[in-house]
């Protein structure tokens, strides 16, 4: 038991919580019953308040084990507290590789099942949820379950997607995707303005991953060009003599060991690191392998890469559109943020498909996520953003969510309404609670 | 990559997982002890997995010192690396009045860990190679009130493996002493510490690495502990017995 101050991803308001850090799930099972309203925690990687409570944090890291794999259907058996890159460099020399990859590797698979997250392939392979194949899900009491799409499909639907508030997810089973290298066949065309983009991610759909970068602080002919970046895994034939290996080695992480001066990242600086970016990728036009961490996890390059926001931290917003207004919703949005010169330093756009389940977060249209310094004006265009989703029949995802509030969530996705009352059904409401499900009441 | 392999001794603290992961990383095969082996199991399939080496799971209790030898002679194969990470940090208070607790930690601190290594120093000097790490503690650089009972069996333990290293030298078998600091473990949860000198059990595990690697004798995971303790040594005593530390 520690007490501590704890943020999400973004670094954004502290919530004072008391930190627990169980080993096994009989220590969780004890905690359960004083710790009390409680909420799991992964790595941290959610970016706003989704993983802390003002009551107890369970730290699932050192509940970190692989514990069964069955080499013939590809099924890994785990504890939550395992990432998602781990499992991937596990497997890869076997030949298998996670299915869905949300933008970090060092997302457990607890948080991906919580969040259901999604990757650069949602269009094919749906959410996270496709590759669960049952998970255990301890209750109020101590109590595991264990539900699957078939066993107990309610406690299984809720759970993805539901933002660790229906239990504390301690394993899960997840179906492998064969592969035969850990290298990607990348290909990226230059985009001159928004509507450019649009047309090449949605072009791009047949590729198995496709994203698309955004230039959020370009106006007038170029207001978002972009780079249109899709791959494919690397079949061993495709793979140079010089290459060598199926697996990529492991490059080497830095980390950003301070906050750096809020001054540092700015319109100017950002303008400038976009120009270049966009410059570099215009050059590179011709298909290129690359290794799956430099593909899926860019960032994870510079570990705590938020830190250079500053102390201030960052606010991410991230939302979908159903295709019948994806177009000129998003160009609204973008716009928005610009006319309140407070334009997204960092911006990228994705394409989704067909989602099942309760409470999870995509649906068929374009997905935006923007990032922030945070600052009161910031938050402002956040709200203004909120009502153009609603405008536009869309959503936002919780967990990029530092400040939503509980009438706009409800406006904007009338499920949250049926969460709320399988939580209160359940009698899970007053056990699990997060800052962000007290916050936007579910 | 090496054939032979590291053998963990209580094999169930953080600071030994995190150990068995470095070595397991870079290819050695895992032999990992303890009490109630069985509890071990989804660590042995968690590094199997991860790092596909052999991974070997070994009963032992650091206590029972009448085993040791048998432990030793017992073993599928005599491992070049041992790893003791047993330890316990115990109630200061109750080992005040309570002379079974002030005997389990002195036993738990000292007394077994010296028993084992004893054994393997044995064995590894007849082989004439192996290296063993001891995981002692700052706490035993001068006795404070706070924590003198293990503190005392730690500056026990640090004197037992300086002296092993002694008569060990030039006979192929090394001997690392290994001084964490503050480490953010199952052992300290709940107490205050500040971050800056806190390691955490990873950066045990690769300083320990480091100094098998690089033939260290004493290490300390935060160089800022080797001053710290150089200070707290130099204090008069005079002045010290006063001092809340």
């Amino acid at each position: 038991m520690t007490q501590a101050e704890l943020t999400g991803w973004g670094r954004f308001r502290p919530v004072a919580t008391v930190l627990h850090t169980p080993r096994t799930a009989p220590e969780v099972a004890t905690l359960l019953q004083s710790a009390n309203p409680a909420i799991a925690r992964g790595n941290g990687l959610a970016y706003g308040d989704s993983a802390v409570s003002s009551g107890y944090t369970i730290s699932t890291r050192r509940m970190n084990r692989m514990l069964h794999f069955e080499p013939e259907h590809g099924l890994l058996e785990v504890e939550c507290g395992v990432t998602l890159a781990d499992i991937a460099a596990a497997m890869l020399p076997r030949g298998w590789f996670p299915p869905v990859l949300p933008g970090s590797g060092a997302v457990t698979v607890g948080g991906a099942i919580a969040a259901d997250v999604h990757g650069k392939n949602h269009v094919h392979t749906g959410s996270f949820r496709g590759c669960v194949v049952w998970m255990d899900v301890m209750d109020k009491n101590g109590r595991v379950r264990r539900c699957s799409s078939t066993v107990q499909p309610d406690l299984f639907d809720h759970t993805l997607g539901g933002m660790g508030l229906t239990g504390v997810i301690l394993a899960a089973c997840l179906r492998l995707a064969p592969v035969e290298t850990g290298w990607i066949c990348q290909e990226q065309v230059t985009t001159s303005n928004f509507r450019h983009t649009v047309a090449e991610l949605r072009a791009a759909r047949a590729a198995p991953y496709a994203v698309a970068w955004l230039d959020g602080l370009t106006t007038g002919a170029s207001f978002g060009r972009g780079v249109v970046m899709k791959g494919h895994h690397a079949r061993y034939d495709d793979l140079p003599a010089t290459l060598g290996s199926r697996t990529p080695r492991d490059a080497p992480s830095t980390r950003l060991r301070f906050d750096w001066p809020k001054w540092v990242l700015n319109t100017t600086s950002m303008r400038a690191f976009n120009a270049l970016y966009f410059y570099r990728a215009s050059k590179r036009t011709a298909p290129q392998l690359v290794d799956w961490r430099s593909f899926f996890f860019p960032l994870d390059a510079i570990d705590l890469w938020p830190r250079a926001y500053g102390s201030r931290g960052l606010l991410q917003f991230q939302c979908v559109l159903p295709h019948d207004t994806a177009e000129p919703g998003l160009e609204h949005i973008l716009r928005a943020t610009q006319e309140a010169r407070c334009p997204p330093f960092l911006a990228v756009l994705k394409e989704l498909g067909m989602q099942e389940s309760a409470f999870s977060f995509p649906m068929p249209g374009l997905t935006l996520a923007l990032d922030f310094p945070a600052s009161p004006a910031a938050l402002k265009v956040l709200d203004r953003l909120d009502a153009i989703v609603i405008e536009n029949g869309g959503r936002v995802y919780l967990a990029k969510d530092a400040r939503l509030k509980a009438g706009i969530l409800r406006q904007s996705d009338p499920r949250a309404d049926t969460f709320a009352a399988y939580r209160s059904e359940q009698g899970l409401d007053a056990h699990f609670q997060s800052a962000q499900s007290k916050r936007v009441q579910i | 990559m090496t054939a032979s392999g590291v053998l963990i001794l209580g094999a169930n603290s953080d600071i030994a997982r995190a150990v068995a992961h470095v070595y397991g990383a870079a290819g050695y095969p895992l032999m990992l002890a303890g009490r109630a082996p069985e509890r071990f199991a989804p660590d042995m399939s968690d590094l199997h997995l991860r790092y596909g080496v052999p991974v070997t799971v070994h009963g032992f209790d650091v206590l029972e010192t009448d085993s040791h030898a048998a432990f030793v002679a017992n073993l599928p194969v005599l491992p070049d690396i041992v790893i003791c990470a047993v330890g316990l940090l115990g109630i200061q208070a109750q080992a005040e009045t309570d002379a079974d607790h002030m005997s389990l930690v002195l036993r738990s601190n000292l007394e077994g860990p010296a028993s084992a290594l004893s054994q393997f120093a044995a064995a590894f000097e007849d082989r004439g190679s192996g290296v063993l790490v001891g995981i002692s503690s700052v706490a035993g650089e001068r006795g404070r009130a706070s924590n003198y009972t293990y503190g005392a069996a730690k500056a026990g333990f640090t004197a037992f493996l300086s002296g092993l290293r002694n008569r060990l030298a030039g006979k192929g078998v090394h001997v690392v002493t290994v001084l964490p600091g503050y480490v953010a473990t199952r052992m300290t949860e709940g107490m205050a510490l500040p971050a800056l000198l806190t390691a955490q059990p990873e950066d045990v595990a690769r300083a320990i690495r480091l100094a098998v690697d690089t033939q260290r004798n004493i290490v300390h995971v935060r160089p800022i502990w080797a001053v710290i303790m150089g200070v707290i040594r130099l204090i008069p005593e005079p002045l010290f017995k006063r001092m809340k530390l």
